[in-house]
Order: structure tokens, then C-alpha cells, then sequence
């Protein structure tokens, strides 16, 4: 199946090379945790409106088509085979796609990464879509904003390893001595599948009966938390909420089953990859502490003393805004 | 034989009785009759594509592309709903079966027009299938917004306090079990798997059996696809994905032997449901997710260690008649 796998991977990326206009000069991969993932196709369609804004760009969206590393590997693989000059990931595992980037970095490739990070000795900055300690405290304020007395309230993440989850996770724990009486009672995993989510979620509405907010940093969690809720006949007494766009989670916010969620914008965050991956690639720019590159019309951002850069902060949505949105992305 | 199989259901049956009432102990909730008929609710998909893979595996063949079918159908059901909400759920439900049994065709005619062994037609198949979810929907999702009430409420409707979705599946076993015990298609599935060149010379087609199992196989398939998507409203190309292999264990967890011909619509059914259980319950007790997959992994080996022993011990019994003779 890997071969199989990889051939079908190769050949898609082989026909958008040979369908590439002659005169794009620079390529750049924006590799994504795994396709069909309606923020990334977001983040494709910016990182499309950058390269028409820069122009002299041609944007290889690809990811494999299970969010593994491994199977990321391969495809990162095929990229250097084919020489890209840029390669923007997010990544399913911090460490394990080092060598694979490293072997990159060694043919003169630029990598950065973007929205999940890699470890500092796989790339040349990381791009945050917010400040970490921003989403962490994002996520907190969100259920504690509907419970003025407090409560119960768990956690519904991705997969275990996810480097992202896992850093919004542990500063929202920081943050929870700032909000009184909310009390974090489990953190569980639903794996970004539909169907292990939502058991997670009825496990989570079996076992904790006064639970009062399901917290989801995780766009498939998060709906399927608010489906759980929806069946389980809870609407109202427990909130749903974390991060998530807007047209997936627009039935949830009439029924209720949801008050409120938070979001950057996964457009301006592959916008944002693509004009730094370009600046970086065709060597306008450095990526050093202290370095300003500059991100079109999203302003710019400044590279930290870790290697790291962060967008923006996550925007809210509710039922006041969230017919505007649901039809953008 | 039948005794053994029967035991093997019996056993499976107080496993099962046996862990519900271990977890009851530590979550009192989990034993409720509302939570059990959520964790049945839960497996219906998983119990119905066991009967549709248990008469795949009889015939000694085996269907890996089943939940590559289910995303497909799915995706295309939730597409079609989307874009035309007017079209009543019976004719989308109607359309899945037939999506999905042509699906399995597809693989069927492989495996009895050109003989390829139907793992590997599958495995391609898997691919295929997957693939062409991206290709039809673009890889973008259907969302809950734009799938129509009724296409979302259906699987949910409550009928003597049991979810629409938890009768549609006791339809489907019932009509497997009676298409197992009481039609001669049942019994040529049973021959096809036990001996195929005796099936061949009591005028069973054994390529022809294999074809209907497979497009059997394929129709549930598509039916699940559209009660999948209903059920998680959200149709993307990860639905389902890693089903396959679940529903081949569940079905040897059942006591279906791989190797074809031995296996019950009840064992499947109940192999199913152990999974199911064990799924419900390590959430409730909070296990580690990375004992998760140890546990599933570990009842896994458990059940073929059981199936061999059982297959090993009738061979034995022949052999010694034949030398005391």
C-alpha cells in the first residue's frame, strides 16, 4: 500500500509540475498535516493569492492523505527529488520529520514550518498562527465567559502526539488558576476521526455528569463534540467550544449546541507561510533572532529568539457573526 | 461443529457481559440500559459491514476496500443531499445501495473474470475508492449546514426508545442470517469456502458465488456510507478510514475463520460488538489512548489464538479415526 501510495503522490505531483507555467521561478510547497482538511484547503486558497500577489511564484499544495508522519516523510521526499525551492509544513510530529527536512535544508531548500511546528534542527523559523500562551488563554476564556459560576470542564484533543495541541494544552493549564471555579476534570483524544471523537465526547458525558463545557482545540473534535451533545439531548447544559471555521461549526452555534469558538484566519495563515517561504527562498530576508519579514497584507512578523513568529490573535465567533463568516471559509 | 460455533457466541456473550459489568463497577453509568443501547447504536455500522465481510470471507476471499466504499458512497450521498436537499432520504438511501453494491461489482468481476487474488483487488480498490472521494468533493468537507434536516434526523428518529440507525442494522443481520440459514445462495457461500472443487462438481459456480458476495459486501457498504455520514453529519475524506481492518477483526474475533468456509452472521455480529464495547469502555474508565491500541491489538490475537486452537482440534479428531482404521 505504501507503494501504491507513494506512486499515487508522485504521479499528482508530477502532473501539477508538468501543468506549471514556464516562467514561475519559485516553487513552494505547502505541505499540510493530511488533505481534504477544510482549514488547509483554506490555507491553500491564501497560499494562492500570495503567489499571484508575488507573482512570480507557483504553489505546490500537497500533504499525504492520513495525517502520519510518515507518511509526510514521503512526501517531503518526493519534494526534494523534484528540487522545490521552498517547503512550508505542518507537521504531524515534531521530531520525526527532522532528518527528512535536514536532508532538505542540505540541498538548499528553504524550510520553515507553519501552524504545527518542527523541532529548531528541521527548519528555519516556525510560523505560529498566534502566540501559543494566546490560544491557550483563548480556549480557557471561552468556556469560562458562559459559566459566571464556574464548573466542570474537559478537554477533547487530537491525536496524543500533536505538537500543537499538546503546547495549547499544557499553557491553558497554566492560565486555569486565573479563572475561579473552573475545573479542568479530563483531557482525552479523538484522534481527528469523526468516529472516535464523538465516543470520546459520550465518555466524556457518561462519566462526568456535571460537566459544563467540552473545550476542542481541534476542528474535527469539535464538531463531533457538538453532535455527541446534540444526541445525547445536552444542548444547554453543556457548551461545545475551542477552535474550529466557522462553516463547520455553523449549524452548531444555531442549535445552541455551541456559544462561542475561536479561530485565526487559515487563509491569512497560508498567505502568511507563502510570502515568508518566498522571502526566505529567494533570500530577502534572513531567518535569524530579531529579523522582520514582511507578510503582505497581514503586515508582518518578527522572528523571536526561539526561531519563532506568531500571526495574530485567534478571532471569536458566535451567532452575532457567524452567517458573515460560514460562507468564507 | 455447530456446537463449537455456538459456543464460541455463548463465550463471546458473557465477555461481553463480563466487561460491561467490570466498567459498570468503576463508571455506574455505563451499564444503564440507555447507555447500552448507545454503545449498540454506536456499532450498528461496524455489526452490519461484519455480515456484509463475513460472506466475503466465507467464500475465502476477503474485502479490504469496504470503508473506502462506505467514504465514497458517503461523500457522494452528502454531496447529492447538498446540492439537491429535495430528493427524499428512502431514494438517497435506495441510490447508496446501488452505488455501493456496483463498488463491490467492481471488485467481484476482478476477482471472478480475471482471477486476481481479492486481496489485492481490494487493496487497489482501497486506494482507488479513497481517492476518488478527493476527486469528487475536491477535498473539501460537506458540512451540517448544508446537509437538509431530514437527511440528518432520519438515523436519529427513535422507535420504541431505539434510534432509525439500530434498526436498520437489526434489518440487515436478520436478513443475512436468514439468507445464511435458509436460501441456497447462504449455503453456497458455506461450500464455496469449505471445499470449491467439491462446490464446483455439486454445480456451484464458485467465481459467480464470490462475485454476488462481493457485491453483497459493496450494497452494505453503501447503505452505511449514507448512515455514517448522517450520524456524524460531516462528510470528508477521512471518514471511516481504519474501518476495514476493524471490521475484518470483528469478524475474526467472532470466530470466522480466515481461511474461509467457518463463521456465523451471529459470531460476526457479536465480534462486532465486542469491539464496539471495548471501544465505549476504555474512554469511560480513562485508559491511556496508547493503551488503547494495545487492548483492541491484544483481544485481537487473543480471538485467533482461539479460532486456531478450534480448527486445530478438528483436524486432529479426522486423523485419528483415519488411523484407527
Amino acid at each position: 500500500m505504501k507503494l501504491i501510495h507513494t506512486l499515487a503522490v508522485t504521479t499528482a505531483l508530477a502532473a501539477v509540475f508538468a501543468a506549471a507555467p514556464a516562467y514561475a521561478q519559485t516553487r513552494i510547497a505547502l505541505v499540510v498535516k493530511s488533505l481534504g482538511n477544510g482549514f488547509f484547503e483554506a490555507a491553500a486558497r491564501g497560499a494562492e493569492e500570495a503567489a499571484g500577489e508575488l507573482g512570480d511564484v507557483e504553489i505546490i499544495y500537497t500533504g499525504p492523505t492520513e495525517p502520519t508522519a510518515e507518511a509526510q516523510i514521503e512526501v517531503v521526499n518526493s519534494l526534494i527529488a523534484q528540487q522545490v525551492d521552498a517547503i512550508a509544513i505542518s507537521a504531524n510530529d515534531p521530531d520525526a520529520l527532522v532528518p527528512a527536512l535536514q536532508r532538505a535544508m542540505q540541498r538548499g531548500i528553504t524550510v520553515i514550518s507553519w501552524d504545527s511546528g518542527v523541532a529548531p534542527e528541521g527548519r528555519e523559523m516556525h510560523l505560529n498562527p498566534s502566540s501559543n500562551d494566546l490560544i491557550g488563554n483563548t480556549i480557557i476564556k471561552l468556556s469560562a465567559d458562559h459559566l459566571p459560576d464556574g464548573g466542570d470542564v474537559a478537554i477533547l484533543s487530537a491525536t496524543a502526539t500533536a505538537t500543537n495541541q499538546n503546547i495549547w494544552i499544557a499553557e491553558a493549564e497554566k492560565v486555569l488558576p486565573d479563572y475561579e471555579g473552573i475545573n479542568l476534570v479530563a483531557t482525552v483524544y479523538g484522534d481527528d476521526q469523526s468516529d472516535k471523537s464523538y465516543r470520546e465526547a459520550q465518555g466524556l458525558i457518561s462519566s462526568y455528569p456535571g460537566l459544563k463545557a467540552i473545550i476542542a482545540p481541534t476542528t474535527v473534535g469539535i464538531v463531533a463534540a457538538a453532535q455527541a451533545v446534540t444526541d445525547a439531548g445536552k444542548i444547554g447544559e453543556i457548551n461545545v467550544t475551542g477552535l474550529a471555521l466557522p462553516s463547520e461549526m455553523a449549524a452548531h452555534i444555531k442549535s445552541g449546541a455551541s456559544q462561542s469558538f475561536a479561530i485565526w484566519n487559515p487563509i491569512d495563515l497560508g498567505y502568511s507561510a507563502t510570502y515568508i517561504a518566498h522571502a526566505l527562498a529567494t533570500d530577502a530576508a534572513t531567518a535569524e533572532p530579531g529579523a522582520t519579514i514582511s507578510i503582505g497584507r497581514v503586515g508582518e512578523v518578527t522572528i523571536g529568539e526561539d526561531g519563532q513568529a506568531a500571526m495574530a490573535e485567534p478571532f471569536t465567533y458566535d451567532a452575532s457573526n457567524i452567517d458573515e463568516f460560514a460562507t468564507i471559509f | 461443529m455447530i456446537r463449537l460455533l455456538k459456543q464460541r457466541e455463548v463465550m463471546l456473550l458473557a465477555i461481553i457481559a463480563i466487561i460491561v459489568a467490570l466498567v459498570t463497577t468503576r463508571s455506574a453509568g455505563f451499564g444503564r440500559p440507555g447507555n447500552l443501547t448507545a454503545i449498540f447504536n454506536d456499532t450498528a455500522v461496524l455489526m452490519m459491514l461484519a455480515c456484509g465481510q463475513l460472506v466475503v470471507i466465507l467464500t475465502r476471499s476477503i474485502d479490504l476496500s469496504l470503508a473506502s466504499n462506505l467514504a465514497l458512497t458517503g461523500m457522494i450521498a452528502a454531496m447529492v443531499n447538498a446540492a439537491m436537499p429535495g430528493i427524499p432520504v428512502e431514494v438517497l438511501i435506495l441510490g447508496c445501495i446501488v452505488v455501493g453494491g456496483l463498488l463491490g461489482m467492481f471488485n467481484g468481476l476482478l476477482v471472478w473474470k480475471l482471477n486476481i487474488p481479492p486481496i489485492v483487488v481490494t487493496l487497489g480498490t482501497l486506494t482507488i475508492y479513497r481517492g476518488t472521494v478527493f476527486l469528487v468533493s475536491g477535498g473539501t468537507w460537506v458540512n451540517a449546514v448544508e446537509m437538509s434536516d431530514r437527511f440528518k434526523s432520519f438515523t436519529r428518529a427513535e422507535f420504541l426508545s431505539l434510534p432509525m440507525l439500530s434498526w436498520i442494522a437489526i434489518l440487515v443481520i436478520a436478513l443475512f442470517a436468514l439468507m445464511m440459514l435458509r436460501t441456497p445462495l447462504g449455503r453456497a457461500f458455506y461450500a464455496t469456502g469449505i471445499n470449491p472443487t467439491a462446490a464446483t462438481y455439486a454445480g456451484i459456480d464458485v467465481g459467480k458465488t464470490k462475485f454476488i458476495a462481493f457485491t453483497l459486501a459493496g450494497m452494505v457498504a453503501g447503505l452505511a456510507g449514507y448512515l455514517w455520514v448522517s450520524r456524524y453529519v460531516i462528510a470528508s475524506v477521512d471518514v471511516a478510514r481504519g474501518l476495514e481492518l476493524q471490521v475484518v477483526a470483528a469478524c475474526v474475533i467472532g470466530g470466522v475463520s480466515i481461511a474461509g468456509g467457518i463463521g456465523t452472521v451471529g459470531g460476526a455480529v457479536l465480534g462486532a460488538l465486542f469491539l464496539g464495547v471495548i471501544n465505549n469502555a476504555l474512554p469511560v474508565i480513562g485508559v491511556s489512548p496508547f493503551w488503547q491500541m494495545a487492548i483492541s491489538g491484544a483481544a485481537i490475537i487473543t480471538a485467533v489464538i482461539f479460532n486456531a486452537r478450534g480448527e486445530r482440534r478438528g483436524g486432529r479428531i479426522i486423523l485419528k479415526t483415519a488411523e484407527a482404521g
